[in-house]
């Protein structure tokens, strides 16, 4: 079995990184390696308990295991252990459990038994609903702790539905309001709007080609937006440049409607809607930053744009991991000869910068050899959820997926600077029990239903 | 089985296959083709720490030493590392106050947060101890362990020379300072800073990112150790250094001497002088600031900068002119009758037997001898001009080493002044001046400007019948075949060596002369050896004349020329011949035998005196 080989594979890497990090001897309860091997060996037996337990189990308990994390999240809300003043662990003797993660597989196991009922649609908006309570129920119970990386992972799930059937116009949408969210935090606000509204006019002249409509439609705008403005400077009203840009735009919205009633130009009320939607977008954007996202949050994300240097603040993590990294070169600097890591200057180098060790210490070798192992790892996932007979494996296996998918793109993303830092572990490379034990009953479930495709029949 | 949407699989293949290839791509670029990370890798984890070398010995010519190195502490200071902390316990340590820890603080948070610059320099190695376990409290202060001057003998501050922090200048111009090095200031350790300072080694270390050296880089291999100076002989006589100090204590002045076969320099004394061991350690800014100010100026270097009309002594190389241009010869004998007379210029002269020939004249110094030899050498007939005459006197006087540098191993002595024609015809015009216009050059006076050292110099010549070597602090250089080639070239004076008996009879005359024959320096005479000596009287338009003595010892085989200038100190013979001649006695004999002129010279203290008017 090719992913069993992958896991071990995996698993070296955990050990030599593990490994390096403390240079001491191997056996060693108190280290976090010592720790980790014991924790690799009970994955172990977790993995063999899932395959030998009945795939009946899961499709029928899915519900039941929904429930039980459901209540674990919140027990950990009111019990939990504070953390870095988040409240997202169990404490447990010497080790800590994170019901976060073992929230993922629980999610993946109710989405996967919700989407596979009987007369489920995904049209249907009510089915739609209840899809989504399922999925960002537990995500907002990790959001409260708070846990912004595992939350994050939540959205994942839109692609599982992606699969299944959601428009591919939500998932464009999608893409389009993070491009948006990026030029707005980048660029200054009234450059964006007006830019949009160019766009807008232009694609539209490009959807409609007709250039008398379009040099109308614009006419009306430009005409209305620049009336407004005189009467600004006339009258000496209080108006701010933001309201005539969109208070002209929402008159000749009116106006472009009763156009549309004559003509039945529907791309042009999409446009108008798509127009509209982005600037009210960019305003939310710009609150959300400055008044929802917490600093440090803001910052990472500044950073990752370039919009702030700070080598030695918030930047700090991914700079130094980006040195390790790129001083690995061709080869690395070899096994346990890593200076950037072996010294701590990459934080938190054994949980989430652990691809740093890699780099450092293996080179490009190494990197790459993970992200192809990583690589071949999701596309045998992905081949065998396609390969599924059931809805439940296949949407199940789908939710593996992206899980997975989301996990390794991020965690990687981050630690050579593409994307900005999101705490969330590498699976089965980074240490800690809770997520290495999450993505192994994740991974192996899939596998029990994957050995049984044949029998399985709902 | 439906399975309406299964094409969107590929969407996840293609998306997944994109990841994967943008994120190689990426670390390709980050590790293969970008190198810059691994130098900022290294820049992150080593730390270059600077081993001082121990600046080279300093040893007199007959192996004593004279200066030596003691470890002090510098405590360094990282700013970006500090942390708040027990600043009394702190101050209390270093017996500094609350705002010198401010104020040293800001200073090198203003040179560099990220580099440790000098918190406090030379801590001694009592307070050291004391320090260095409480050194973990004070998160950020290092100490640096750096070797400092020592001086076995307060003696030679000029001649040694002191060293001191560079300038910024010296560290722009030089790459080889950093901010706090020690470099050599004036004297030897100026002139010899290539030589002493030996090379810095480094140290590379790996630290963590706080800061903790974590262990050597590569078990040492890139490690340069520090390669220690090398040690200095010097040609000084660490005895006659020291005797001739303390006959110069309450002079101003300067004893220069010098081993007339080398150009060895065997004393230095300028006078005041001060201990080169005031200069170290914490106190020295207030030592430098109380030297500085000082209107005595112990730091001017008198034997290299001051310069003095020559005097009397000046007669000997007028004689030897004289012989040289012919104008004259041993026994020519001129006439004196109380000075010399001519239509406008009158000379005068002390009393003594009439008329002397050459030797005599110089036993005697009789300035109207030596007035007419001046005049006979410009006026001479073979020259259609008094300025050819004076030319040819000039050049003369020139090969002597007068009017330039000796180019001796001092970096700032000075050239004296031994005017040119053309300085006359500034302040004469052109026909204006003639032999009688610049008459008191023919006794040592007007316009000549020589230093001491350069008298020592015109001594050694005359002592080795015409030629000299420039004269030199440094013997030897360890482990070098031989100092500087420049020290080894004999200087040819235009004085053949066959007059130079001639002259020096009248040195040995003016010195060991039977009593009530004239002789000028019969102070200076010792029991067995053969001093050979001219006085000398600077006329000094500020205050009583300076009183100079030059002379050599024993006449046949000189071991030993020196010149003595005491400022202020009347005629050459009442101070400058006594020194000279104790200093003789000292340097051949190694012991004094007349305590009373020892005495006489030590008990005088023409400072004070001074100080009273």
């Amino acid at each position: 079995m090719l992913y069993l080989l992958i896991v071990f594979l995996g698993w070296v890497n955990i050990y030599s990184a593990v490994y390096n990090e403390e240079h001491h001897k191997i056996f060693d309860l108190s280290q976090r390696y010592g720790k980790q091997l014991v924790l690799i060996f009970g994955a172990l037996i977790i993995a063999l308990l899932v395959i030998v337990t009945d795939s009946r189990f899961y499709s029928l308990f899915a519900y039941f295991l929904y429930a039980v994390v459901i209540l674990l999240l919140i027990t950990v809300l009111l019990f939990g252990k504070d953390i870095h003043g988040a409240k997202s662990w169990f404490e447990l003797g010497a080790f800590r459990l994170q019901p976060a993660e073992f929230a993922k597989a629980g999610t993946a196991l109710a989405l996967a038994r919700y989407l596979s009922s009987r007369g489920f649609n995904i049209r249907n908006l009510k089915n739609l609903f209840n899809t989504g309570l399922i999925i960002f129920v537990p995500a907002l119970l990790i959001l409260i702790q708070p846990d912004t990386g595992s939350t994050l992972v939540y959205f994942a799930f839109i692609l599982v539905l992606y699969r299944e059937g959601l428009s591919g116009g939500i998932l464009i949408i999608g893409i389009l309001m993070v491009v948006l969210f990026i030029l707005t935090l980048i660029m200054d606000k009234m450059t964006i709007i007006i830019a949009l509204l160019v766009v807008g006019y232009l694609v539209f002249w490009i959807l409609d080609r007709n250039i008398k409509r379009f040099l109308i439609a614009a006419l009306i705008y430009i005409g209305l937006a620049g009336s407004l403005f005189g009467l600004k400077e006339f009258t000496g009203l209080e108006l701010s440049v933001y309201f005539i840009l969109i208070f002209s735009l929402i008159i000749s919205g009116f106006i472009y409607i009763y156009f549309v009633y004559f003509h039945r130009i529907q791309k042009a009320v999409l446009m108008y809607l798509l127009m509209f939607g982005s600037i009210i977008f960019t305003f939310t954007v710009d609150y959300t930053f400055n008044n929802i996202l917490k600093p440090h949050q803001q910052k990472r994300i500044n950073i990752l744009l370039n919009i702030e240097s700070d080598p030695y603040g918030s930047g700090y993590n991914v700079n130094q991991s980006i040195i390790a990294i790129g001083s690995g070169g061709l080869y690395g600097k070899g096994f346990l000869q890593g200076t950037q890591t072996k010294f701590e200057f990459v934080p938190e180098q054994s949980t989430d910068f652990i691809f740093c060790t890699v780099g450092e210490e293996w080179g490009f070798l190494g990197t790459s050899l993970i992200i192809i192992l990583y690589t071949v790892f999701l596309f045998r996932i992905l081949f065998l959820a396609e390969r599924q007979r059931s809805e439940f494996g296949r949407v199940f296996g789908y939710s593996v997926f992206v899980i997975f998918l989301f996990h390794i793109v991020i965690n990687i993303g981050m630690t050579i600077g593409l994307l900005p830092v999101i705490g969330i572990p590498l699976p089965f490379m980074s240490y800690g029990g809770s997520s290495l034990w999450a993505f192994t009953i994740l991974l192996f479930v899939f596998l029990r239903l994957d050995i049984s495709r044949q029998e399985y029949f709902i | 089985m439906k399975n309406t949407y299964e094409n969107r699989k590929y969407v996840f293949g293609a998306f997944l296959l994109l990841i994967a290839v943008v994120y190689i791509g990426k670390l390709f670029s980050l590790q293969v083709l970008d190198k810059s990370y691994q130098s900022t890798a290294s820049n992150n984890v080593l730390r270059y720490i600077t081993q001082y070398p121990a600046r080279g010995l300093i040893y007199d010519r007959t192996g004593k030493l004279l200066v030596y190195n003691e470890a002090v502490y510098d405590l360094m200071v990282l700013p970006i590392q500090v942390k708040e902390f027990d600043t009394s316990a702190f101050c209390e340590i270093l017996e500094i106050t609350h705002n010198d820890v401010r104020r040293w603080i800001q200073n090198a948070k203003e040179y560099s947060y990220y580099t440790s610059s000098p918190f406090l320099k030379q801590v001694s190695s009592e307070t050291y101890a004391v320090l260095q376990e409480k050194l973990y409290q004070f998160p950020g202060f290092f100490v640096q362990p750096r070797p400092i001057r020592k001086y076995s003998k307060h003696i030679a501050g000029h001649a040694l020379g002191y060293v001191g922090e560079v300038d910024e200048r010296t560290i722009k111009d030089n790459p080889f300072y950093k901010m706090g090095d020690y470099t050599g200031i004036s004297g030897i350790e100026k002139s010899y800073e290539k030589v002493l300072r030996g090379e810095k080694g480094v140290n590379v270390y790996l630290v963590d990112v706080h800061n903790r050296i974590k262990g050597s880089f590569q078990n040492g291999k890139n490690d340069k150790p520090a390669i220690v100076g090398t040690n200095i002989i010097s040609t000084i006589d660490a005895d006659l250094q020291e005797y001739g100090e303390k006959l110069m204590v309450n002079k101003i002045g300067s004893i220069v001497a010098i081993e007339p076969s080398t150009g060895e320099i065997l004393a230095l004394v300028s006078s005041p002088t001060y201990d080169p061991s005031s200069l170290l350690g914490r106190g020295r800014s207030k030592v430098f600031e109380k030297l500085s100010s000082d209107t005595l100026e112990p730091f001017f270097n008198r034997p290299l900068m001051a310069t003095y009309p020559p005097g009397s002594t000046f007669k000997l190389i007028n004689g030897l002119i004289g012989l040289q241009e012919k104008v004259i010869y041993k026994q020519t004998e001129f006439y004196c009758y109380g000075g010399y007379y001519s239509r406008s210029i009158h000379v005068g002269c002390h009393n003594h037997d009439t008329p002397l020939n050459l030797p005599e004249a110089v036993q005697n110094s009789c300035n109207a001898y030596f007035c007419n030899v001046f005049r006979w050498i410009l006026d001479n007939p073979v020259y259609s001009s008094v300025r050819q005459g004076y030319n040819a006197w000039k050049d003369h006087v020139l090969s002597f080493g007068f009017g330039h540098k000796l180019e001796s191993d001092f970096s700032y002595e000075l050239k004296g002044f031994v005017p040119m024609d053309s300085y006359y015809d500034r302040y004469y015009g052109i026909t204006g001046w003639s032999s009688l216009t610049v008459l008191s050059l023919a006794i040592g006076q007007g316009e000549l400007g020589i230093t001491p050292l350069q008298m020592a110099n015109m001594t050694a010549a005359i002592a080795n019948h015409g030629y000299y070597f420039t004269p030199h602090i440094v013997k030897e250089i360890e482990g070098e075949k031989g100092i500087d080639e420049r020290f080894s070239v004999k200087h040819q004076t235009t004085i053949d060596s066959v007059y130079f008996p001639i002259i020096i009879d009248g040195m040995d005359k003016a010195v060991n002369g039977p009593p009530g024959s004239g002789s000028t320096a019969r102070i200076a005479r010792i029991k067995d050896i053969t001093v050979c000596g001219k006085t000398g009287t600077a006329e000094n338009p500020h205050g009583e004349d300076h009183s100079i003595f030059v002379a050599f010892a024993p006449r046949d085989n000189p071991k030993i020329a020196l010149s003595v200038h005491v400022e202020n100190g009347g005629f050459g013979s009442t101070y400058a011949a006594p020194i000279a001649s104790l200093m003789i006695e000292k340097y051949l004999n190694r012991e004094i035998s007349r305590q009373w002129l020892e005495n006489f010279i030590l008990e005088t203290d023409l400072i004070h005196i001074d100080k009273k008017d």
